[in-house]
């Protein structure tokens, strides 16, 4: 039994291990400046993650091998209650791994999360509801008009409450994909209308919740032309798993083209960017 | 022993421990299998052949000593709620004249309940009696002004729901309110265990049970002080 | 508070009646096998729900006859809706943490066993334990009403009667919030979706109901531990399980007063138009917050301030699920490994500081909820650090297994099941817990996989460890050994597969609480995936039906055991099987050695129980030898 167990053990280990190396599942191609950092860090992990649980795992087996009652000899076990040099030394080492993966694992968030989008970043209004996404864009004038939710109206296409009054919102547009510029800095200002949603690309490598009440203000810089997926990644409702978009990253001049067009052109040429560029081939 | 058991509600935590010291209920047939055999090993007792359990008062004292930790972890739960919400569309509430009679009045009434206990101790049961009383007394009228405070609150424009700082006077102040009700039952079942026979048995049950009912009425009075201070700060 | 106990001998006659003798008993014994029993309940609920979540994603737009004569609104034509899963989503969750993982591992070995290994006749306050059953018993009949509430039409509508956040009949299972219920979606009330009326009032109230049910238990664990220990028996001379038992209840009166605090609020902002968790300027199905008697004016509350109550709860909370789970395994270790367990100290201090820790790191489940990124960092280092002392407990694990005498028993497979899946599980945590890698990790499948593999199976696979060890003690009769084999092999081979494939979904990037993945491009590879998880989880939970025959069947038809079929060193072996009513037939035990004497040079036998008075032991750590 203690060799079946031993043999059953090193086997499961050795399918998790192919599963992972294999390489036919894995992260999307990386599209953003801090993606190869994030990935790399976790490749670090992961290999730490592997080898801990392989040799884990390789342990226990070999003591269930190894140590199995054959029945045969009346000898006893090893009487021992432990050794406070192998405490002391295991423990350091796990510690000290343990920790510096979790120092070295700030980096990349320190580099996003503790300061400002830097000056000439390109911002966006990201209003999620309910379920649908509204990019809020500040037109020629690089100024976001005035919103407040009293004039918010779904039902004559006001989603995000835009003021009328309001001469600096006369050339924004709001739309319900996303547009950035390419090897630029985008500056996401982030608001919910009813619950917490989560604005995530896969390819970005990058996630944050959206949170009524609350205006949260994120930047990433992405650096590949293209057309990705743009999924809900907070519980939001019941249909959370159907709150699509898509995140267009255009060249410098496609982005100032569509920043001079109001409401209506802006729409219009959204839809045949979206058609334009492919999503991304999966395998 | 009626009227702590219908407060029972109140403060389940608490007052279930009274029941406890009622004798057992009794149990213990088990599933399939024989009962009563005599036990292996070298099990060892010099057992005293008696009838009733042997009373330990650190089985109380424990006891209400982490029944209070877990009644301090909610009020901290409540008051980190209380300064986390936010600042927006919010004007300051001002705090009801009566909360400051509330706080004369559960000062008032430790102080009783420390008299109480140290008459006890002094062997001296009616004056024991007397300061109980006090102490009771004293605890409605902490009630009372509370529920005072509230009218005040209402005819300030100051409602349950609206703002969540509003809101929390009444909830923090119910819910505070609400343990000391439990507290009360449990000082009412000091009265009724003075006036009672068994009073004579065991001076070390006595002395137990006040202890702890002390421990709780104390912290309920240390739990409205700072109630009282956070909503005087952060008003 | 020595060791030396200031209890006598208690006598009363026992019950006779049946009512007193297995329905309100306050024998903690029979008080044991109630929470058993009702985590027995609820786990079949949970695995039903999981089954069916498995066959809506696997095989989407499949006509399911049953759902569709049982749920006709949830799942029309037989076909789930996506409320209909999300309210799966969120019942599993919460059935299975909170009334099997938080009651069989603590209310139920606990209660059965604390007393007994510590040499006491029963808890201290054997009342308020019978109260702390009852009470949990009506959180989990409250939970189940939601069900019914919210999947019946006709009841769903009476219920509105009691107030308009009351209404029910939507035709789901239950909320949709998932067991983490986020404000405002769990706050608004009906108008942020289906099954968030009744059934959301209802999950709040049954989780508070059940907070009071477990901080009553709490109690009673901590002052019999401290109190009620027999002569001899020393802190450093407990099993582990004890060890295990007391941190777990101290977790649980720490933590619990903070989930009912914030329950409370919910409740409010639910029911009595508070504003704890809503924000002001809100717009929800078409209506603007104050607008509109179905959503009432809202000002100044805070969503992030649900999630720091929650957590600080919640994470806790999974301490508390799986440290049972380890005592038990340390201990069966042991006595099948016949060896002491390696470095008993180590393992204390490990608890110790796994209870401690666990109370620090809540803000992980939140790096990117719009919390301070300087508090994300603390969090993430604090962490990485929890990590240590479990390493810990798996080296000692290890360690007692070097040089042993395994004797492969059913309980002694789930015990080495146990850690191998605890590595599996809790290794995955140095991803999770660093803020960095969060940023792509949030909300996918690796979360599932992770916690999945240290709850929901290492967890369980203690409890199934613990069952088949204590059973023949409880019920005089073994769990049938084959059958035991069976279902752990099935079991063992089974969750791996199930769950090992869920990370490389998460990488790839597979949300949680997703009903569909059919709109997503970059999800489309993994079908092959999602069915083998799906085809293994059906031969899995198919065989949780051996283990269910096993238990019943054994407990009238199982093979005769005696006191001490095992050859254990503990408390619980040196008495009758099963123990008489008040544990030790009045004859309290009086302790000698450490609970872990196997193998000692020179014995008679390769075992020396606890209560062993004439044996020389040598000092091992200094706590085994007549000193102390």
């Amino acid at each position: 039994m203690g060799r079946v167990l031993a043999v059953i053990i090193w086997i499961i280990t050795l399918l998790s291990v192919l599963l992972f190396v294999a390489g036919k599942w894995w992260f999307p191609e990386a599209i953003s400046e801090h993606a190869p950092a994030l990935d790399r860090q976790f490749l670090i992990t992961i290999v730490v993650v592997g080898i801990s649980f392989t040799a884990a795992q390789v342990g226990l087996g070999w003591m269930v091998w190894k140590y199995r009652d054959t029945g045969s000899s009346s000898d006893r076990a090893t009487y021992s209650h432990g050794s406070n040099r192998l405490e002391v030394l295991w423990t350091v080492i796990t510690a000290v791994v343990f920790i510096s993966l979790g120092v070295m694992g700030q980096s990349v968030w320190a580099s996003l999360r503790l300061h400002d989008a830097p000056a000439g970043s390109y911002s966006v209004e990201v209003v999620a509801q309910q379920f649908q996404w509204n990019f809020h864009y500040a037109g020629k004038d690089g100024k976001f008009g005035r919103t407040d939710p009293k004039f918010i109206d779904d039902g004559s296409l006001n989603f995000i409450g835009i003021d009328a009054t309001d001469t600096a919102g006369a050339d924004d547009a709001v739309t319900s994909a996303l547009a950035i510029p390419v090897n630029r800095p985008v500056e996401l200002r982030l608001r919910s209308k009813d619950v917490i949603h989560n604005f995530w690309v896969p390819q970005l490598r990058f996630k944050q919740d959206l949170v009524p009440g609350m205006e949260i203000k994120v930047h990433f810089t992405a650096n590949k032309v293209g057309k990705y997926e743009l999924a809900c990644a907070e519980l939001c409702g019941q249909l959370h798993f159907k709150m699509k978009s898509y995140m267009l990253v255009l060249p410098e001049e496609e982005i100032q083209q569509l920043q001079a067009m109001p409401q209506e052109q802006f729409q219009a040429k959204m839809a045949v960017l979206l058609a334009k560029y492919p999503l991304p081939t999966y395998q | 022993m009626l009227g702590p058991m219908c407060q029972a509600v109140m403060a389940t935590m608490v007052t279930s421990t009274k029941k406890a010291t009622t004798k057992g209920m009794g149990s213990g047939g088990r599933f399939p299998g024989p009962n009563g055999k005599k036990p292996g090993g070298n099990g060892f007792h010099g057992g005293d052949g008696g009838n009733k359990r042997k009373f330990s008062p650190w089985s109380y004292r424990i006891t209400m000593w982490m029944v209070l930790a877990a009644i301090v972890m909610m009020f901290g739960a409540l008051s980190v709620a209380y300064v986390m919400v936010s600042e927006e569309q919010r004007t300051p509430v001002p705090m009801p004249r009566m909360f400051f009679v509330s706080t004369g009045l559960i000062l008032v009434s430790s102080a009783t309940f420390h008299q109480a206990k140290k008459a006890l101790e002094q062997n001296r049961a009616d004056t024991h009696l007397r300061w109980l009383l006090a102490t009771l007394g004293l605890g409605f009228g902490f009630l009372i002004s509370q529920l005072a405070g509230w009218r005040e609150l209402a005819r300030a424009g100051v409602y349950f729901s609206g703002h969540p700082r509003s809101t929390f006077f009444y909830l923090a102040t119910a819910l505070h309110g609400g343990h000391l009700l439990g507290g009360i039952g449990l000082v009412f079942y000091l009265v009724i265990r003075r006036l009672r026979p068994l009073w004579q048995l065991s001076a070390e049950k006595n002395v137990t049970w006040t202890r702890v009912v002390g421990l709780y009425w104390h912290t309920m009075d240390g739990i409205w002080i700072w109630l009282f201070a956070l909503l005087l700060i952060f008003k | 508070m020595s060791a030396e106990t200031h209890e006598g001998v208690h006598r009363h006659p026992a019950p006779t009646s049946f009512i007193r003798k297995y329905i309100f008993s306050v024998d903690h014994k029979i008080i044991g096998i109630q929470y058993i029993m009702l985590a027995l309940a609820a786990v079949a609920v949970g695995m039903t729900m999981s089954l069916l979540m498995r066959l809506n994603l696997s095989w989407p737009g499949t006509h399911w006859p049953i759902l569709e004569t049982l749920f006709p609104t949830g799942a029309p034509g037989g076909v789930m809706t996506p409320e209909f899963y999300l309210s799966l989503v969120t019942m599993h969750g919460t059935i299975m943490v909170f009334f099997v993982l938080t009651t069989a591992p603590q209310g139920g070995f606990g209660n059965y066993f604390l007393p007994i290994q510590i040499g006491a006749e029963d808890m201290a306050f054997p009342v308020l334990n019978m109260l702390s059953f009852w009470v949990t018993l009506v959180g989990f009949i409250v939970i189940l009403l939601a069900i019914f509430v919210e999947g019946n039409q006709s009841l769903g509508q009476a219920f509105a009667a009691i107030g308009p956040s009351f209404t029910g009949g939507s035709g789901t299972v239950g909320p949709i919030g998932g067991w983490t219920g986020y404000a405002p979606l769990s706050a608004l009330g009906k108008i942020a979706g289906p099954g968030q009326g009744a059934g959301m009032n209802l999950w709040v109230i049954s989780i508070a109901i059940f907070c009071v049910g477990s901080l009553l238990g709490a109690l009673n664990f901590i002052t019999t531990l401290l109190n009620m220990r027999t002569k001899g028996m020393s802190l450093m001379r407990m099993p582990l399980t004890c060890w295990a038992w007391f941190t777990t209840a101290v977790l649980a009166l720490l933590s619990f007063p903070v989930l009912l605090g914030g329950g409370i609020l919910l409740l409010l902002d639910r029911i009595a138009g508070t504003s704890f968790f809503i924000p002001s300027g809100l717009y929800v199905s078409g209506l603007l917050s104050g607008t509109n008697p179905n959503f009432p004016l809202h000002t100044g509350g805070s969503p992030i301030l649900w999630q720091h109550l929650f957590w600080f709860f919640g994470h806790p909370e999974v301490y508390i699920a799986i440290l049972p789970g380890m005592g038990a395994t340390s201990h069966i270790l042991s006595t099948f490994a016949r060896k002491p367990v390696f470095g008993y100290r180590a393992m204390v201090f490990a608890i110790f500081a796994i209870g401690l820790l666990g109370f620090f790191v809540w803000g992980h489940h939140m790096f990117i909820s719009g919390m301070s990124p300087y508090s994300a960092i603390a969090f993430s280092v604090l962490t990485l650090s929890i990590g240590v002392p479990s390493a810990v407990k798996t080296f000692n694990w290890i360690g007692t297994l070097w040089g042993a005498r395994i004797r492969f028993t059913t309980a002694m497979l789930f015990a080495l099941g146990f850690v191998s899946l605890f590595v599996a599980g809790g290794i995955t945590g140095l991803i999770l817990g660093q803020s960095s890698l969060d940023l792509a990790m949030h909300d996918t499948y690796i979360v599932t996989a992770h916690f999945h593999l240290v709850m929901g199976v290492a967890s369980i696979f203690g409890m199934f460890a613990a069952l088949y060890f204590w059973f023949p003690k409880m019920f005089g009769r073994f769990m049938n050994e084959s059958i035991g084999r069976i279902h752990f092999w099935l079991t063992f081979i089974g969750v791996y597969t199930i769950f090992v494939p869920m990370h490389i979904m998460g990488i790839v990037g597979m949300p949680r609480r997703y009903s569909s993945f059919a709109e997503y491009e970059f999800l489309k590879t993994l079908h092959p995936l999602v069915l083998l998880v799906s085809v293994a989880a059906v031969i899995t939970i198919s065989a949780q039906l051996l283990f269910y025959f096993n238990v019943f069947w054994s407990i009238f038809k199982g093979k005769k055991a005696g006191d001490n079929p095992w050859e254990a060193t503990t408390l619980e072996w040196t008495t009758a099987t099963p123990p008489p009513h008040d544990n030790f037939a009045g004859v309290l035990p009086t302790v000698y050695h450490g609970p872990y004497e196997f193998a000692v040079p020179g014995a008679p036998k390769d075992y020396v129980m606890q209560t062993d008075a004439g044996a020389d032991v040598p000092s091992g750590d200094g706590h085994n030898g007549h000193k102390h």
